[in-house]
This record gives structure tokens, C-alpha cells and sequence, in this order.
């Protein structure tokens, strides 16, 4: 490089078409990894989220999902908005058991997203998911990990409002215990849910809807 | 330009000479984000060899048909290629790891290390040499990284690559998976190696110095 | 060798030479100490006082490995790392596992001083830099508060104080296990919230006669008020504290509790919970006077005080922790150098307008 060789400036056509062919092959690439990984992709995805609502939901073998509008519940077709969706469970036999409910809300660090079970003719939350969360590992992250802390979700009456208490004094059925060294993630959790009732309990119907014929004779 | 070392000593170098994070301290973004445990770092680790071979291969290819101006962009938009497909990769294959790794995997088109091993390296040497010193580098960094996940899983959550080490009543160092705990273990393994080196060099002095006495 | 007349000798400065030197000025502070220190294991019994010595242990064995060979006694001798450990020691819960509390003592010395370069190179309280290490690395074990039990419990000894290195605190055994040697007894201890922590967390606040006679919920040596403010005075006569510091803490964290009283009386606590409860006295008088760590000059001492008591009355008040007087420490630790900077005095027989270079 030391020498002052002349070098002949290329082209601005030449650098332009260089980078545009080159943002054409990686453009290419990428599509066809795309295509080629999005059935996986959104497999796992609809796993998960099945997995989550079978855990919240007690013997519940069949999930649909659900979507609020124009004051009625009805199946959830694909142009639906995220925000208003639910899911109901079924049973074997095809009968209602519950709904699951996402909610989300701030965390001590970060936004935490829940599913949890409910179950409308008990009024009560029967399990409860973390989904998201960066609470700080070791101390937040035990809404998770303490599976104590997770049990407290799993028979838990909603009335008149889920409280936190101190770890050990939970003492009435709409009582959570909380995690000591991690109260106001504990509190958050139960913020949360208590959002999600007060936007969801009052539009569901109590006995979901029922699945079509031919769903229910599988 | 030309170095006169074999392809395998390009290799080696990145080993530990050169080593990318305990000499050149580069990549230090993932390097202290996602090693809280050694699967993860692995995952990382992994992740960064497959785009820095992958676009060290294609730089070196194309080396003469790049226009020096735009030859920056043109890394980018190859190694942006590579990252993109490890990320859909990841998410297809091992979900669970690229939930953990998160926003880290897009981050390493940012990584300095790979951009910095374009312009120094893979631009001006034959495709050989370049694979090698990327392999050799991104060794470099995996090894690294484990040293780091390794340290901090240990200390911070019992066990290793998810195996338990000491029992259930092992009182986890939280300060370790957290962000202070990435400054403090690299901090200590930076010092651990550099006092290496320098026993080395000191031993290698009066080596020297016995040497001439000797003459 | 050449003999010189000791008339002839050139020196350089200072010229002028006091008897303070860092064995002495060390011995003051620890002097001063000694009594709240004695109070803490008075109330908190043996557990208290293993724990001291382990973590003076752990700084001690750490400055002696991290010193080169030659330097050895001088550098164990000068008391710095006895007072680092005594002064971490009294701000760790009496019932702390002992093995944490040696990883204390040596991360206070090894973190905290060696490697900046040993006493006097520290940007750092070590002890500080010690506590900061242990709360966040075992947060639960350090806010795990007991009460004071008293002198008759002195035996006892908290179940969780020889928990095993690594490890959580050991199941307990069915009642109490008689060790050998007949008087020490292994106990639970009963677990309580600290006046900070109950003024956090259940508006409630603590009488001013137990704040400064120590037998309330706490560090093991910042509960007795009284004491730790009669060490300060002692210092004060023997000319080794910089009294801006702790009284520019007190002014402005007193001041501004009143400014928050007059907002709301109920939810803010009144000044002199403010003044006496927490690590409030040790700290403003002990930690935060450290030599190496604050300003040296006049104007600095006054600034760096005023920052550490703002900083405490906000961090207790608007923070998510009880307790803010460690950060406040730390924070303004680090904005030494640049206080130091900007406060420089005049250079004698310059003019005003043109700072020092």
C-alpha cells in the first residue's frame, strides 16, 4: 500500500450493482432458509402454546382458540387481532373445562406474560404459566422455578380480588403466599392475572362453546 | 500481506496468541450477555463459528470482485446472511436455546470480531488461509465463552451443562448469572491469563539473559 | 558508601513531620469501634463474634497472599486490613454463614484494594466494595435479620452461622443440639424485620431510645447509636476524622427529611429515625471518612458529604431497598477523583481567575 500506485476509481454504476447483487443473493438465501424452516417454526410454536394451556388447565386433551368481538365469543378464524384472543379447553369427551387467558404486564424488570387456567362455574384460576419473563435470576425467576410459589395458582378463588401475603400467612382461598427476597415480582404475577379477569371474567360465557359434532365424536 | 506461515499456524494463533477475547478483548457484548450458564455459551460459541467460517469463506472468494469503497457494506450484507440463517436455524431446531440467547444471535452481524477478521484477514489471503484463521479464531472464542459459561454456571447455579454438581443445598452465587458477575469472572480470567503471559515472557528473558552468559 | 552530616542532608518535602502515620491513625479507628463492636456481640452473642473474626481472618489471609514476600509484615502490621475486616465485619447480619463471611473479607482486600494497587491506590471503600459483593451475590443470607437476643443467650449459637462452604443453611435438628463443650447451644434464632425494613415495608417506626442502644434487628455493628457517635467524638479529639464529611451527611440528609416531612408527614419517617437507624452512623462516621476514598480538600469534603445524605434519603425513600447508605458510599466513592479535581484551592500567588494546572 506504500507506493502511490494510481488505482483507477470503478464506477458508481460498478459499486451499486456490486451491493445490489449482493443483497439479491442474500435476499434469495434468506427466503429459502425462510420457507424452508417456518413449518418447524410455527410447529413448535403451536406445541408450546398447547403445552402451556394443557398445564393450566386440569384433564384438558383439546384446546381452541377463542376471539372476543362484537360483545361475543366465537372460534378464532386466522385475520383475528392478538389482543382479543383466549383459549377454551375440552376434555376428552369434548366438554368444557376452562379457559386459559393470557395476560401481560410490567415485571421488576421486564414485561411478564402469563397464561393461566380458569375455570368460570368455580370462579377460581386452576394453574398458572410464566411464558416471558426476565425476572433477576435466583431471586425473580422463582415465579417459575419455586414450584411452591407456582402450586399457589392451582386452587385459587378469584373473590373478591387474589391478594399477596406474606409467605405463611396465607390463610383464605383467594391467598397467594409470596416469594421472600422477590415480593414485588410475586405481587406482579398476581397484578397481572387480576388485570386479566377484570378485562376478561365479565365477557366469557360460563360453559365456553361447545366444540362442533363431528370434534367432539373424535 | 503475505505471511509466510502455514495454513495451521494461521490456525493455531487464534488459539492463543491472538486469542480474540483474552488478547484483542473483541466480542465482549456476547461474550458477557449470554455466558450465565455453558449451555449457552456453547450455543453461542457455535453460532459465531458457523457465520465467521461461512463469511470469511465467501470474502475470500469474492476478495477481487469487491470494489474497495463498498467493501464494508458488502461484509455486512454477507455475514447479515449467515446470522439470519443460524437465527431461523436456531429457532427451528433448538427453540429453547434461541429463546435464552434472544436478541444475542441478530446481535452477532454487530460482533467486531467477525467484521474485524474481514478487513484484516479473509479480504487479502487465498480461501485456505482464511477458513483456517477463522476456525482457529472462533475456536479461540468458543473456548472463551465456555471458560466464562463454565465459571459462572458453577458458581452461579451448581452445575454444569445442566448437571448438578453439589446437591440441592447449594447456595447459588446470584451476583454470577447476573450482568455484574460477566464483568467480575472475565475481569479475573483476563488478569489469570495476562499473569500467564507474563511468567512466560519472564522466563523466556532469563533465558535469554543465561544464554548470552553462557557465550 | 559515603558518611553524610545529617546537618547537610537535603530533604524533600513535607518538611514538616506530625506523629500521625498509618499504624496510629489505624489504631484511632479501631479504638472507636471497639465499643459498638463489643455491644453488637453483647446482643447478638457468639454468632456475632465469629463472624467478626472470621472476616477479619478472610481479609487478613488475603492481603498476606496478595503481597510480594518482602513486604509481608509490614503490609499485615500497618492494621489496614484488620480495620477493612472489623468494619465489613460490623455491617454483616450476626447470623451470616461464616464461610460467606470469610469470601467477605477476602473479596473486600482482593477486589476492593490489592488490585488497585494496595492501600491508598483504592477508588473504593473496601469494606464497602466487601458488602456490595456479599448483598449481591447472597442476598437472602444478608437480609435475613435476627433479633437482639441479650447477653443470657449468649451461647446460643444461630443454626445458619456454620452452614458449609457452599452450601444453604444445614437442615435443623429435631430441637436443640447440645454441641460439645457443654454451654453452646445451636439454635434458629428468630428471624425479624430491621427498623428500616419495617418502616419500608409496614410504615412503622421504631422508638428512638432503642436506635441508640442497639437492641433492635440489624447489622451487627450499626445497632448502638449512642456508642458508635461516642467513637466518632473520641476521634474527633484525637484529630483523625475529617468531621465535614459526617456532618455535611447528617445536615443534608436531615434537611431534606424535612422537606419530605412537610410533604407528607405520614409516609416519610422523621428525622431522627432518618439520623440514627441503619448503617446511618457507621457509615457517615466510619466508612465514608475512609482517607483514601473522599476529597482532600476543605470544599470536597463538604460536597462529597451532601451527596452521600441526598443520596440515602433518596435511596431509602423512592429505591426499592430498605437500606441506601452502602450505594450512597460507593456512588460517591467514584465521584472522588473529580471532586478532588474541580475543588483544587488557588495556587498561592496566582490570580483567582486562573485554576491550577
Amino acid at each position: 500500500m506504500s507506493a502511490p500506485v494510481e488505482i483507477k476509481e470503478p464506477s458508481s454504476f460498478r459499486l451499486a450493482s456490486t451491493l445490489a447483487i449482493a443483497g439479491l443473493i442474500s435476499g434469495v438465501a434468506i427466503v429459502a432458509v425462510y420457507e424452508a424452516t417456518l413449518p418447524t417454526i410455527t410447529h413448535n410454536k403451536a406445541e408450546e402454546l398447547k403445552a402451556a394451556v394443557f398445564k393450566v388447565l386440569p384433564e384438558v386433551t383439546e384446546m381452541r382458540k377463542y376471539q372476543y368481538e362484537n360483545n361475543s365469543l366465537r372460534f378464532r378464524t386466522e385475520e383475528g387481532s392478538d389482543d382479543q384472543t383466549l383459549y377454551g379447553g375440552y376434555s376428552q369427551q369434548g366438554a368444557f373445562v376452562g379457559y386459559a387467558i393470557p395476560s401481560a404486564g410490567p415485571g421488576f424488570q421486564d414485561t411478564i406474560g402469563i397464561l393461566y387456567g380458569y375455570i368460570p362455574e368455580q370462579r377460581k384460576v386452576v394453574g398458572m404459566e410464566i411464558l416471558e419473563s426476565r425476572e433477576t435470576p435466583g431471586l425473580g425467576d422463582k415465579i417459575y422455578k419455586d414450584l411452591y410459589f407456582v402450586s399457589n395458582f392451582e386452587n385459587l378463588s378469584i373473590d373478591p380480588e387474589i391478594m399477596v401475603v406474606k409467605k405463611g400467612l396465607r390463610d383464605e382461598p383467594h391467598e397467594v403466599d409470596a416469594i421472600t427476597g422477590a415480593t414485588i415480582s410475586s405481587k406482579a404475577v398476581v397484578r397481572i392475572i387480576n388485570e386479566g379477569n377484570q378485562r376478561w371474567i365479565h365477557k366469557i360465557p360460563t360453559h365456553g362453546i361447545p366444540l362442533p359434532e363431528q370434534k367432539g365424536a373424535e | 500481506m503475505a505471511t509466510p506461515s502455514s495454513p495451521y499456524e494461521e490456525m493455531m494463533k487464534g488459539l492463543w496468541r491472538d486469542n480474540p477475547v483474552f488478547v484483542q478483548v473483541l466480542g465482549m457484548c456476547p461474550m458477557l450477555a449470554v455466558t450465565n450458564t455453558a449451555v449457552n455459551a456453547l450455543a453461542m460459541g457455535l453460532a459465531t463459528l458457523f457465520v465467521l467460517v461461512g463469511s470469511s469463506f465467501l470474502v475470500s472468494v469474492m476478495r477481487s470482485l469487491i470494489p474497495k469503497q463498498v467493501r464494508i457494506s458488502s461484509y455486512i450484507i454477507i455475514i447479515a446472511t449467515f446470522v439470519t440463517i443460524i437465527d431461523y436455524s436456531l429457532l427451528a431446531v433448538f427453540p429453547k436455546i434461541h429463546k435464552e440467547l434472544g436478541a444475542f444471535i441478530p446481535l452477532i452481524t454487530a460482533n467486531c470480531l467477525i467484521l474485524g477478521r474481514q478487513e484484516a484477514f479473509a479480504s487479502r489471503n487465498s480461501v485456505g488461509y482464511a477458513v483456517m484463521d477463522a476456525i482457529g479464531m472462533s475456536v479461540g472464542f468458543l473456548f472463551a465463552l465456555l471458560a466464562l459459561g463454565s465459571v459462572r454456571e458453577i458458581l452461579g447455579e451448581g452445575a454444569l451443562f445442566g448437571f448438578n454438581l453439589f446437591g440441592p443445598n447449594f447456595e447459588p452465587w446470584i451476583i454470577m448469572i447476573l450482568p455484574p458477575g460477566g464483568f467480575l469472572t472475565l475481569g479475573l480470567i483476563l488478569l489469570f491469563f495476562n499473569w500467564i503471559t507474563e511468567k512466560r515472557k519472564q522466563a523466556q528473558i532469563e533465558y535469554q539473559l543465561a544464554e548470552e552468559r553462557a557465550s | 558508601m559515603i558518611k553524610r552530616d545529617p546537618d547537610l542532608l537535603l530533604q524533600s518535602a513535607p518538611l514538616l513531620k506530625q506523629k500521625l502515620s498509618i499504624p496510629t491513625a489505624m489504631r484511632d479507628v479501631l479504638l472507636a469501634l471497639l465499643p459498638a463492636l463489643l455491644a453488637g456481640i453483647w446482643y447478638f452473642g457468639l454468632s456475632a463474634l465469629l463472624v467478626v473474626v472470621v472476616t477479619i481472618l478472610g481479609a487478613m489471609m488475603t492481603e498476606w497472599a496478595f503481597t510480594p514476600k518482602h513486604q509481608r509484615s509490614m503490609a499485615l502490621s500497618d492494621g489496614s486490613a484488620l480495620l477493612t475486616g472489623v468494619l465489613l465485619g460490623m455491617t454483616l447480619p450476626p447470623a451470616l454463614p461464616l464461610w460467606m463471611a470469610w469470601i467477605g473479607g477476602a473479596v473486600a482486600i482482593g477486589l476492593g484494594k490489592t488490585l488497585w494497587g494496595g492501600l491508598g491506590n483504592n477508588l473504593f471503600n473496601p469494606a464497602i466494595v466487601g458488602r456490595a459483593f456479599l448483598l449481591g451475590t447472597f442476598p437472602i443470607a444478608m437480609t435475613t435479620w435476627h433479633v437482639a437476643a441479650g447477653p443470657d443467650q449468649f451461647f446460643n449459637l444461630y443454626s445458619s452461622t456454620l452452614a458449609l462452604p457452599f452450601m444453604q443453611v444445614p437442615p435443623i435438628p429435631q430441637g436443640t443440639l447440645s454441641a460439645s463443650g457443654g454451654g453452646i447451644h445451636l439454635v434458629d434464632g428468630m428471624s425479624a424485620a430491621t427498623p428500616l425494613g419495617l418502616m419500608k415495608f409496614e410504615q412503622t417506626g421504631t422508638p428512638i431510645f432503642s436506635l441508640m442502644f442497639g437492641n433492635t434487628a440489624g447489622s451487627l455493628g450499626e445497632t448502638s447509636g449512642l456508642l458508635l457517635i461516642l467513637g466518632g467524638l473520641y476521634l474527633l479529639v484525637r484529630r483523625a476524622l475529617e468531621w465535614r464529611i459526617p456532618l455535611a451527611i447528617f445536615l443534608s440528609a436531615g434537611v431534606f427529611t424535612l422537606l419530605l416531612q412537610q410533604i407528607d408527614p405520614l409516609r416519610f419517617p422523621d428525622i431522627y429515625f432518618t439520623l440514627f437507624s441503619g448503617g446511618m452512623l457507621l457509615g457517615a462516621i466510619y466508612m465514608a471518612t475512609d482517607p483514601v476514598t473522599s476529597p482532600v480538600t476543605p470544599k470536597g469534603a463538604w460536597i462529597f458529604g451532601i451527596g452521600i445524605g441526598l443520596l440515602i434519603v433518596l435511596i431509602r425513600n423512592f429505591g426499592g431497598l430498605p437500606e441506601g447508605v452502602l450505594y450512597a458510599i460507593l456512588l460517591m466513592n467514584a465521584a472522588t477523583p473529580l471532586i478532588n479535581r474541580y475543588t483544587q484551592p488557588r495556587i498561592f500567588g496566582r490570580s483567582v481567575g486562573r485554576s491550577a494546572k
